[in-house]
């Protein structure tokens, strides 16, 4: 393993290249009390950082190293071209509080997506402002809290979400201070419509809205969403929509024509915004004419040939600092304007035939959770492997890592029993696919046949199986010499050749 | 489609292999009349052609490197090593996911834990996460924090945090019956059944105070400390932790990222130890394999969404990780002196300018605290007509317009990029423009 970049400072070494003072030093001036005493940086060179920070990353596993079928993220392709576009000085280098008439190319971005993003999702207004997926959750039910109240319907503060929701959707609600309604879901996967007419009938007139997923967690377009969208409607309430899966619906079906009322947009899934290990992502929030004046600040307008921002009449406010997360904008617009309507039909058409490919495939060897077509990922359910040979869906997944695959969602949908969801994404080829439906076929006959070899796994990764208990237990969150447990770290232990053999501690106070 | 992996040919086998005979059988479920929408965009681009398009449409805008920039704000145009772009470009970071899978995720889960070392060491406090949105989110994370650690409802913050930071502390407010008191002196407010006062540091108008008392004063109500702070300042001035705050959050960008029209930015929050289970955001941890190797993971993540769903205190699931990263490598290129020479520039400089400027007749500088590298000018016209002026004239990005808070206040920045040649040169015009009259 890499040591600790701490372990490799060396003291004056300089990595960084600045200027010389210039000017009278009114620095040296700072008062004792304003002052601070010490700072321990490490100290390095350029070379050290790099060598470091590039094994890092040959430590992980990445779309451009390989099959991510991590169902619910949409690992697809992230195009090159969009990095490109986003480091161009016009706007990697474009201050947020220039004035409108120098960032007019910024804002002509953040029109024009915009109005595509609302023309894909079937809607009349769209705010960019959103920095990720639960941000999105975050704003669009703040919209529909807010035209709750604008109507005097104050009373409203219960949200519908089924049980196979994201966490972040009940998480969402308790920090707008929403109160959640669980809705247990069918045997079939999808809403149990008698339950959420008891619901509603139960909560006249507290109902703010509900939560939908679509196509829900479980893969499977909810056939009777029109139906659900017309009942929330007669009963007051709105629909909001996560989009979390609108790779299976982009550039075919429009949200909006569902009868959803509000949905975000995660840019860091449909439309190839990197994940980066994390974030940033970005979630666009759009919306229907009656949640536009409620839109956060700002959004950004045309007038003439002019683009200006501009804040809506009965806006919530700022959901974060100054325009949102530019930089996944540009990606995203600059993909969406390569692929077009036609380009982006097939986005989710060959989403939906891969993920179909997959659960055909394996139906035999792991079966869908629930036997039906599924849309741009499928559940499949390790209940029958676990009970013939002892084998987790944690286990399996473990082993597909040893044949240089990453891992699919098993800890969610919770729902399901051992689950395993698998989204290819329209980016895989079929090749691709064959030789991971052949990896899970020879794992589950290991599972038979040696199933410890399966129970131990991984074998070929660079570390085991990490003690996640001991680490929840007793928190080591930060390196500190003075800490133990870093006396016994692995210095100078000869395991990387190209690591600097004189490893000292930071000096400190 | 670009990037498509199927020929026509594949597709029609496919399907086959699936036992349909077209895509639109796998449709079933979805409604009558509701695939196939009609879309209007623009037509597809072919990748020269987008590339044009997209330099078309960014020469539109004018930015801080090609022109001189007087501009902070919140968002500051400090130096970014090549390097960082470098790192955060390759695929193997770019294009992971977050690192639930610990055994092909070791590299992002050790930057993430030598981020959090470096920021606790930056700031002098126990306890760092993985990182949030922004600065502004940090800041209302930080608030609702608090409110959750001691079960009070009121939030006293200095108005002179940036505007932005209490918009969102507003939003993020409602819905919690929290009362937010947005005062000049938050240290002689009434802190009586306060859960926490927000104090930034230098504030939106760059002043910088001496902070060694409050601590005590909000810890001896039963509040908590929370301070906002600028993390290049840290390079010279005394760290959160030496104030004893309870909380420390900042903006992350001026570490290492463009100014990037606003975001994507990393917002920097950190605690003492025994907040550490009310903290919000993703937080790594250092653990052992089966064979005893060091390795890190995701951890204490029973406060979290996924686990807590609507028991958590907060929906967050980001830590705006690559950013983070560029952060980190620039932290350890930096090292103590780069920091700190960034740090002594930008003051410099804005000092230098701050003096002429001052020498000009009809310029006055309108407070007369202490400042770090940015302060407010009383201008003789409408700040907005002089950054105008400015611009048409010489391509100068002139300052923040904050005459809303000050009479004709024009809000000064310098750091590192801000040339003296450059500094020479606004103070050249402003005197022109002065002696016109």
């Amino acid at each position: 393993m890499e040591a600790l970049i701490f372990e490799l400072s060396c003291p004056g070494r300089i990595g960084h290249s600045l200027p010389e003072i210039d000017t009278d030093d009114y620095a040296a001036a700072i008062p004792a009390e304003l002052r601070r005493e010490s700072l321990d940086l490490p100290e390095l060179s350029e070379l050290d950082v790099m060598r470091h920070f590039v094994r890092l990353s040959q430590l992980n596993y990445s779309i451009d190293s390989g099959f991510y079928p991590l169902g619910s993220c949409t690992m697809k392709y992230n195009p090159k071209i969009n990095e490109d576009a986003a480091g161009l000085p016009g706007f990697y280098h474009l201050h947020p509080m220039q004035p409108e008439y120098e960032i007019q190319g910024a804002l002509q971005i953040q029109y024009e997506l915009q109005e595509m993003l609302k023309a894909l999702a079937g809607m009349d207004a769209c705010t960019l402002q959103p920095a990720a997926g639960a941000h999105g959750e975050f704003t669009g039910m703040a919209l529909v809290r807010a035209y709750h109240r604008s109507r005097g319907d104050t009373d409203r503060n219960l949200v519908l979400i089924p049980d196979s929701a994201h966490g972040t959707n009940p998480a969402t609600c308790t920090s707008l201070g929403m109160t959640v309604i669980s809705l247990k879901t069918g045997a079939d996967g999808n809403v149990d419509m008698a339950v959420l007419e008891r619901a509603l009938a139960d909560n006249q007139g507290k109902v703010a809205g509900m939560m939908i997923t679509v196509p829900s967690t479980l893969g499977q377009f909810e056939p009777n969403i029109v139906k659900i969208a017309d009942l929330l409607h007669a009963a007051g309430a709105l629909l909001y929509c996560d989009g979390a899966n609108m790779n299976a619906m982009v550039g075919e079906i429009r949200p909006g024509d569902l009868g959803v009322d509000v949905l975000h947009i995660n840019l860091h899934k449909t439309f190839t915004t990197p994940h980066g290990g994390g974030g940033p992502g970005s979630g666009p929030v759009a919306c229907k004419a009656n949640l536009a004046p409620f839109l956060p600040t700002p959004i950004v307008a045309r007038e003439g040939d002019r683009y200006v921002m501009q804040t809506p009449e009965h806006t919530i406010g700022k959901v974060r600092s100054f325009w949102g997360n530019f930089g996944m904008h540009i990606r995203a617009y600059t993909y969406i304007r390569q692929q077009g309507a036609s380009g982006l039909k097939e986005v989710s058409r060959d989403a939906v035939l891969n993920a179909n490919y997959i659960r055909t495939q394996l139906q035999d060897t792991i079966p869908p959770a629930h036997d039906r077509p599924c849309m741009h990922e499928v559940v499949l359910t390790g209940k029958r492997l676990k009970q013939e040979t002892g084998v987790k869906t944690l286990d399996v997944v473990k082993r597909l890592m040893d044949y240089g695959y990453h891992a699919p969602t098993i800890y969610f949908p919770l729902i399901v029993e051992e689950c395993m969801l698998i989204e290819p994404t329209e980016t895989e080829s079929r090749e691709t696919m064959d030789g991971f439906i052949a990896a899970m076929k020879a794992i589950v006959a290991e599972a038979h046949s040696d199933p410890d070899l399966v129970k131990t796994a991984p074998h070929n990764t660079q570390l085991g199986r990490l003690d996640e208990v001991t680490a929840a237990r007793d928190p080591k969150l930060r390196w500190l010499p003075s800490d133990p447990r870093d006396a016994e770290s692995n210095w100078g232990s000869g395991r990387n050749p190209n690591q600097v053999s004189k490893l000292e501690p930071l000096n400190r106070d | 489609m670009v990037y498509s992996a199927h020929t026509p040919v594949v597709r029609d086998e496919m399907l086959r292999a699936i036992g349909v005979q077209n895509i639109e059988e796998l449709y079933v479920d979805v409604p009558a009349g509701k695939i196939n929408a009609p879309i209007n965009l623009p037509a597809p681009l072919s990748e020269p052609e987008l590339i044009a398009e997209i330099r078309r449409i960014s020469a539109q805008s004018a930015d801080v490197l090609t022109h001189p920039a007087f501009l902070g704000a919140g968002a500051y145009n400090h130096f970014v090593p090549a390097a960082i772009r470098f790192i955060q470009q390759r695929g193997e970071f770019q294009t992971a996911y977050t690192p639930y899978q610990p055994e092909l995720s070791q590299g992002t889960l050790q930057a993430i834990y030598e981020f959090q070392t470096l920021i606790c060491e930056l700031t002098g406090m126990d306890v760092t996460n993985a990182g949030m949105y922004d600065g502004s989110t940090s800041v209302a994370e930080a608030a609702l924090m608090a409110t959750v650690i001691n079960r009070r409802k009121r939030i006293v913050v200095s108005d002179a945090l940036h505007p932005h930071s209490i918009d969102v502390l507003r939003t993020y407010a409602d819905g919690h019956k929290i009362e937010i008191i947005a005062t000049a002196n938050p240290l002689d407010a009434d802190l009586s059944d306060v859960s926490a006062v927000i104090v930034q540091q230098p504030d939106f108008f760059g002043r910088i105070a001496d902070l060694r008392s409050a601590a005590e004063k909000i810890h001896a109500a039963g509040a908590l400390f929370i301070l906002v702070y600028y993390p290049i300042a840290l390079g010279l001035l005394k760290s959160p932790g030496e104030y004893d705050a309870d909380i420390a959050v900042g903006e992350g960008q001026p570490l290492g990222s463009g100014v990037n029209f606003g975001g994507p930015y990393n917002g920097l929050m950190s605690c003492k130890n025994q907040y550490v289970r009310s903290m919000p955001g993703r937080i790594v941890g250092q653990t052992k394999d089966t064979n005893g190797q060091r390795g890190y993971v995701l951890t204490l993540q029973t406060r979290e969404q996924h686990i807590r769903r609507e028991k958590a205190t907060s929906n967050i699931c980001t830590n705006s990780a690559l950013i983070a990263l560029g952060s980190t490598v620039y932290m350890c290129m930096m090292g103590k002196a780069g920091l700190k020479r960034v740090a002594e520039l930008s003051y410099n400089r804005a000092h230098y300018l701050a003096e002429q400027v001052a020498k000009i007749p009809g310029y006055k500088l309108h407070f007369s605290e202490p400042f770090f590298n940015e302060f407010v000018v009383e201008a003789p016209i409408a700040p907005a007509d002089l950054n105008k002026r400015l611009w048409d004239e010489a391509g100068i990005i002139g300052g923040y317009d904050v005459s809303d808070r000050v009479p004709n206040g024009w809000l000064l920045c310098a750091t590192e990029m801000t040339t003296k040649a450059q500094i020479e040169q606004l103070v050249a015009l402003l005197q022109r423009y002065a002696e016109e009259k």
